[in-house]
């Protein structure tokens, strides 16, 4: 069993379409590699050139936001569900 | 005959064409639209615009669509007016309000960004809208969806007020009451919108939908008398609004319609939810979301998606934000309706106590024009008031019963000569 990671639309044509995608890993910091691993060019998109999270990347791991969390080193685990979703979407 | 180019990245200024796009592909930025100013120049002016009809689409350049509008023709152009009484109340010299609590037909500045949502809607094809929603933005779009013919899917946190839920169920939507708060409905729409093929008026056609809250500023300085205000004062959620109206004011001055002039701009949120507050007290770019806690739950909402661009259209235009406690939202619900007879909601009583926070800490000075922007109505946020407000005197259909009543009392006392 792995770790299903959510894919925003923006990101789903270099994970050929898929939606949802399994990948492992301890933290999100290594799972987020780990997707990058099985499809190139997702790091770029999702992380800023100092390595961190871009700004208008939300990541949640079973639907809570990982800033309420431990961040990028909030661990995961089997069977975990976690969405990157744009920051830009939704609002008043 | 349309004035738009395309849609733009406001971050990396990558080009796409107009489609449904809401995030860029490649740095997730906010996708704007991008309009012809030139062509615009030659066909806008003050003439023109009040040669039309009273609703939002007098300001049709400025808006991304294609054809002739097909939704919300009678939305827009609502009462703005001098609250000298208001004025008074709050020791100052010239204030405004704009009044978008009797907007048409849901009572709420949502009817401008649905109006401008569902005719984008429906020339990309559409049949079904959807939304996430606080309550006022579900009514919108139940509303104008049902007058359009399309069939509407709204989700709302279930702990909304009745008041908001019935407002939607009437027009015989699906109302989706997700149980978590705003943030979650926001975050499974934005999931949602992935897999199905709805326009989903706040996430995938975003860049269009939220266009339309800049009709409510360019109603403010034409009813102004084609000037913008030097303060107002603007409720906060996602943070949207404030950095429309601020387009709406920059679009108008540069199009020559308005002086050259600078308005600052007041952020207005409740202590239980002031995400955006908070980063420009420390003037800071980043906007650390909250859990809300707030009875102005159409304000609720913990992790703003415009919070950035609203936090620097705030901190560069010289203004600045507060956030007030439950007591004092009911407070600046009760001295609107007791001074200039509007009844507002929730968040209309967060900015008008923002108002009063900002006046006396000396942040607002007494002797400029000030607008204070309501956008909602009270007769759909009613919990709050039910134990605040004392009660009707009850009496007997009989004149003794009126006399020995405290209302009877109180009569007596006025008419004694």
């Amino acid at each position: 069993m792995a770790i299903t990671v959510r894919i925003p639309t923006p990101l789903q044509r270099l994970t050929n379409g898929q939606g949802e995608v399994p990948c492992e890993g301890k933290t999100v910091t290594e799972l987020l590699a780990d997707l990058d691993r099985r499809y190139p060019g997702v790091k770029e998109r999702i992380f800023d050139q100092s390595g961190k999270l871009r700004r208008f990347v939300n990541v949640f791991v079973n639907e809570e936001d990982i800033r309420f969390l431990q961040g990028d080193q909030t661990a995961v685990k089997d069977g975990d569900e976690v969405s990157i979703i744009p920051a830009i979407a939704g609002g008043t | 005959m349309s004035y738009v180019l395309g849609l733009k990245c406001r971050e990396c200024g990558r080009l796409y064409p107009k489609e449904v796009i809401n995030v860029c592909e490649y740095c997730f930025g906010s996708i704007e639209v991008d309009y012809d100013y030139e062509a615009i120049r030659r066909v806008f002016s003050r003439e023109a615009i009040q040669s039309r009809p009273r609703s939002l689409w007098r300001y049709r350049e400025l808006l991304p669509i294609e054809g002739e509008p097909t939704v919300g023709l009678n939305s827009g152009y609502t009462p703005f007016f001098q609250a000298q009484r208001l004025a008074e109340a709050l020791g100052l010299e010239e204030l405004y309000i704009k009044d978008d609590s009797v907007s048409h037909p849901t009572l709420s500045f949502k009817d401008r960004v649905v109006s401008v949502a569902l005719t984008r809607a429906k020339e990309l094809g559409f049949d079904t809208v959807a939304c996430a929603s606080t309550g006022n933005l579900a009514n919108a779009v139940s509303a104008h969806a049902a007058r359009a013919g399309l069939k509407c899917y709204v989700f709302i946190p279930s702990d909304l007020e009745v008041g908001k839920v019935i407002a939607s169920l009437i027009y015989r939507p699906t109302v989706v009451a997700v149980e978590g708060t705003y943030d979650d409905v926001n975050r499974l729409c934005a999931e949602l919108s992935a897999k199905y093929p709805w326009a989903f008026v706040n996430v995938n056609i975003r860049p269009y939908y939220a266009e339309g809250s800049k009709t409510y500023g360019f109603e403010v300085a034409e009813q102004l008398g084609w000037r913008a205000p030097a303060h107002i004062v603007i409720p906060a959620a996602s943070g949207s609004l404030i950095t429309k109206i601020a387009k709406a004011f920059k679009e108008l001055r540069q199009l020559g319609l308005i002086e050259e002039s600078s308005t600052k701009l007041y952020a207005a949120q409740a202590a239980g939810c002031s995400p955006i507050t908070a980063a420009i007290h420390e003037r800071s770019d980043i906007v650390k979301p909250v859990k809300p806690k707030t009875m102005a739950k159409s304000l609720a909402i913990g992790n703003p998606a415009d919070g950035y661009y609203a936090t620097k259209a705030v901190l560069e235009s010289g203004g600045w934000a507060e956030a007030v406690s439950d007591d004092e939202i009911v407070e600046g619900m009760r001295l609107l309706a007791e001074t200039e007879g509007v009844f507002t909601e929730t968040a209309g009583g967060v900015t008008v106590a923002v108002a009063k926070k900002l006046i006396e800490q000396g942040t607002i000075p007494r002797d400029e024009s000030v607008v204070i922007c309501i956008t909602g109505n009270g007769l759909k946020t009613q919990e709050p008031l039910m134990d605040r407000l004392g009660h009707a005197v009850r009496i007997k259909p009989s004149l003794a019963s009126f006399e020995s009543s405290p209302a009877g009392q109180l009569a007596g006392l006025s008419t004694k000569r």
